[in-house]
């Protein structure tokens, strides 16, 4: 499989995340969409980190070159699920304030 | 066609279709739904990748956590019936449009760039996805942003808390 094959499946999904966010007017939908964007990141990092192992494999095969690859993306779980948790506290407070999750709504509270 | 490259394939078109499906089904809960399917396929990616740690930890944290999460947080609202006013056809268009600028400009960057060529991803095989060698390098030479990670677990949790109470 070339590389460009996961390339453009990544950005489609990214691209298809960009839509829900711009498109979208339901506060957890918009969320749902930027969880999108985060995992079409992940696999083209996997992606990426198995180019360079499958690369390097031919000097020496017992290296562990693109490993940083997917230990970043191990991260980006972590930071992804406590913003999760953040992010639905403070939908769910807005939500017992104003009884709307609508953004448009939701943005007229900047005063 | 071997079967990786129909099983790519056929991953692939899952996860777009149900991509898709997660912007244009009005009912928050089939959202929810599509976007644990299109969770489902990117795990399938990273199974064909031989990365098997991520593969597991992103259907145990993404599918079996987070979107339970969700799940909660779109009943407890009572969100079940759609609700929302929908936006103009035209904003809908224009934010279509956007989208697809953006996917068609780094689509043509990616294929006027020369360093990308013949460049070709190790699949099914290669050590590096697996847990042992993904811990070693995870407790040696990456310990210090695993550690940082815990006190940014316990501060999300206390945040949490705190933004929720109901004073």
């Amino acid at each position: 499989m070339p590389i460009q094959y996961y390339i453009y499946l990544c950005l489609t999904l990214f691209s298809i995340g960009i839509i829900g966010v711009l498109t979208r007017r339901n506060a957890i939908i918009v969320f749902m969409c930027v969880e999108l964007m985060l995992n079409a990141v992940n696999l083209l990092l996997v992606a990426f980190s198995k180019m360079h192992h499958g690369v390097a494999l031919g000097s020496s095969p017992t290296t562990m070159v693109g490993i940083e690859g997917q230990i970043f993306v191990f991260f980006i779980m972590v930071v992804a699920a406590a913003e999760v948790s953040v992010g639905l506290a403070i939908i769910v407070m807005m939500y017992r304030n104003t009884h709307s999750v609508d953004i448009n709504f939701l943005n007229r509270l900047k005063n | 066609m071997s079967t990786t490259d129909i099983l790519f394939y056929f991953l692939s078109a899952l996860a777009i279709f149900s991509a898709i499906m997660v912007l244009v089904s009005r009912n928050p809960v089939h959202s929810v739904l599509w976007l644990i399917l299109v969770f489902f396929a990117i795990s399938g990616h990273y199974i064909l990748l031989n990365a098997q740690f991520l593969a597991i930890v992103n259907l145990i944290v993404y599918a079996g956590a987070i979107m339970v999460l969700f799940l909660f947080v779109i009943m407890l609202m009572n969100l079940n019936a759609e609700t929302e006013p929908q936006k103009h056809m035209w904003m809908k268009l224009a934010g279509v449009i956007s989208g697809g600028c953006f996917l068609m400009v780094f689509v043509s960057l990616v294929r006027q760039a020369t360093d990308m060529q013949n460049k070709s991803v190790l699949m099914k095989t290669g050590d590096i996805g697996l847990i042992k060698n993904l811990g070693k390098a995870l407790f040696s030479d990456y310990v210090v942003p695993f550690e940082i990670s815990s006190v940014l677990f316990l501060s999300a949790m206390v945040g949490a808390v705190v933004i929720g109470k109901k004073d």
